[in-house]
């Protein structure tokens, strides 16, 4: 191609050309993250503002920080809205990870008849939008007297991760060396015994990606809780959101400090366990 | 007689414990198919049933399909559905755009943790919050307007979400700010998986960056991006209603330019005055359907081993 041209320049051609794709490609970057951050910024910033700064400068810095938007904030509904959410999802994630575990382990190391099939069935369910059983759970919560009560939303969000949670503990189960099973019933231990005390240690990773992965879905859920959830006591922090929003639209730091706390347990987790979350998501697509 | 019972007795230790095979596997499976029946199985009879009824003052008779004759000719339906549609377009641009970054973000020469970290989290916050803050964000005197007027851009600034024209086109903006953090995480956990002879071949060969990526990565990710296709497609048509009814307050408006099928299923459900659960009953089985034939085309589509 560039017969003509000196081994020299070439090279130093090329050099010039990689320093410039070097540069284009930190820019590209700089500007993708900076958009991707510009909502948690405009978030922070405003947290920490009064009505008049913010709205005379919705992206500077605050003027004269203060915190009076989050005593505002704190000393409405947003305490107890947290702590529902943070039972919620709580509860619905240990009782989804209990029973998924439980049924994995039989998916994945006891034939029984009808195994596949059922298997297909379950993973089909995880592309079932929630709204499709909205209506008819809601009336099934409401003949059990059980609507404005935890326990409705913790059953059907437990439900509503389940066929996810087998797939993926099912798929990782798959893994284990069968040979470390069978040396274990060689010993005389029973399934519960060596689901126990040897499938579960190994699948503490898989374990904690799928709790965090759901933990993240049942705090953002939005539709279940605003249907099921109308007491203001009973409201998780998503629906309060959404009413915070409508009462406070004269007082925008306040909404914002609403939003930063809930915003804040999130980005905690999942910037500690990022790499189990990275994995859980890549998991369903990334199979080998 | 005699003789066939003991050759019962003497058959009955192998049946029985091939009858106990059988039934070792029902304590574990047995809660989650109990609440996978009461979560799902059960809800969807129970969904079809109601909505080839009519309830009025206490009264249920069967109709038929006419439930389903009048959402299907219902202008808000069909205008809800078509929008579901239209967000269809956001899927190439999520596979256009994500492709691009988990690349670039593979190339980079430093910094590729924390730009990934960034660069993912969007995908990781909250619906209805993110919703919230765009709210604010594209307003006329919001975030979005300071900065367009601040690059010179400031003809162009309005009240993006409250405009009839922009309010879909800006809805969609925001899902794809959203969705990509998803995209590029799936794509560069690929990239980076690859090894590095892949590329070398196409280097010493001299190809440029468009045909290196084009012949070499492109295909490698071809699996993952028909995965991501199907979901975000999914994503599309029956998972946006938080982002709707936040950015919208609870409406598909301005007028019905958010309407999606999800909030016209919420509205004639739980809305003031609608309040018609045959109705939304009728208009969830039609989703429930659309799903459906979605997934087989999925299924079709990644040809995946359920065996696992």
């Amino acid at each position: 191609m560039e017969s003509v041209q000196s081994p020299a320049t070439v090279t130093s051609r090329r050099g010039r050309l990689r320093r410039a794709g070097v540069a284009a490609r930190q820019v590209v970057l700089v500007v993708a993250s900076a958009s991707a951050l510009l909502p948690l910024y405009a978030m922070l910033t405003a947290a920490f503002k009064g009505q008049n700064d913010y709205l005379a400068h919705p992206l500077g810095l605050p003027l004269s920080p203060s915190g009076a938007a989050f005593s505002t904030a704190l000393s409405s509904g947003f305490p107890h809205w947290l702590l529902n959410s943070i039972l919620v999802a709580g509860a619905s994630v240990l009782i989804s990870l209990m029973l998924a575990t439980l049924a994995a382990y039989a998916f994945s190391r006891m034939p029984f008849p009808g195994r596949s099939v059922s298997f297909t069935l379950m993973i089909s369910l995880m592309v079932v939008p929630p709204i499709v059983m909205l209506i008819p759970l809601f009336e099934l919560m409401s003949d059990l007297n059980l609507v404005n009560t935890y326990q409705s939303v913790i059953i059907i969000y437990a439900g509503l991760m389940l066929p996810f949670s087998i797939y993926l503990l099912t798929s990782f189960f798959n893994t284990i060396p069968r040979e470390l099973l069978e040396a274990g019933s060689i010993d005389g231990a029973g399934h519960f015994r060596s689901l126990i005390s040897i499938i579960l240690p190994l699948a503490m990773p898989a374990l904690v990606t799928l709790g965090i992965v759901n933990l993240l879905w049942a705090w953002n859920e939005l539709l279940i809780a605003l249907v099921l959830l109308q007491d203001d006591s009973m409201k998780t922090l998503m629906v309060g959101i959404t009413i915070f929003q409508s009462h406070n639209n004269l007082n925008v730091p306040v909404t914002m400090a609403g939003l930063l706390i809930a915003t804040i347990p999130i980005v905690v987790i999942y910037l500690a366990g990022q790499r189990f979350f990275v994995q859980g998501l890549a998991a369903g697509a990334v199979k080998e | 007689m005699n003789g066939t019972m003991a050759a019962g007795r003497q058959f009955r230790p192998a049946r029985r414990r091939r009858v106990a095979a059988w039934l070792r596997p029902i304590p574990y499976i047995l809660p989650s198919i109990a609440a996978i029946v009461l979560i799902f199985a059960y809800p969807l009879v129970r969904l079809v049933r109601e909505s080839t009824q009519q309830s009025y003052a206490g009264v249920t008779k069967d109709v038929g399909l006419t439930n389903y004759q009048f959402v299907l000719t219902d202008s808000d339906f069909i205008t809800a559905v078509t929008h579901n549609l239209l967000l269809l377009l956001c899927v190439p641009i999520l596979i256009l755009l994500s492709v691009l970054f988990a690349v670039i973000l593979n190339e980079a020469a430093r910094g590729r943790r924390i730009y990934s970290t960034v660069l993912f989290l969007p995908y990781v916050l909250s619906v209805p919050v993110i919703s919230v803050l765009f709210n604010y964000l594209l307003q006329l005197n919001g975030g979005v307007n300071s900065i367009l007027r601040a690059l010179g851009l400031g003809a162009i600034a309005q009240d993006w979400l409250g405009s009839e024209s922009w309010a879909l086109p800006s809805l969609m903006a925001v899902i794809v700010w959203k969705e990509l953090g998803f995209g590029i995480m799936l794509f560069f956990a690929r990239i980076i998986s690859l090894p590095n002879e892949l590329w070398e071949a196409g280097r010493v060969d001299g190809a440029g960056w468009w045909r290196l990526h084009w012949h070499i990565t492109l295909p490698q990710l071809r699996g993952i991006i028909e995965f991501y296709a199907v979901v975000e497609s999914i994503t599309m048509l029956s998972w946006v209603f938080a982002y709707v009814y936040v950015i919208s307050s609870g409406t598909g408006g301005p007028g019905t330019s958010t309407l999606v099928t999800e909030l016209y299923i919420y509205k004639s459900a739980f809305g003031y005055g609608t309040n018609n659960l045959n109705i939304a009953s009728a208009a969830s089985a039609i989703l429930f359907v659309g799903t459906v034939v979605l997934m087989f085309i999925n299924f079709r589509v990644r040809r995946v081993d359920l065996h696992a």
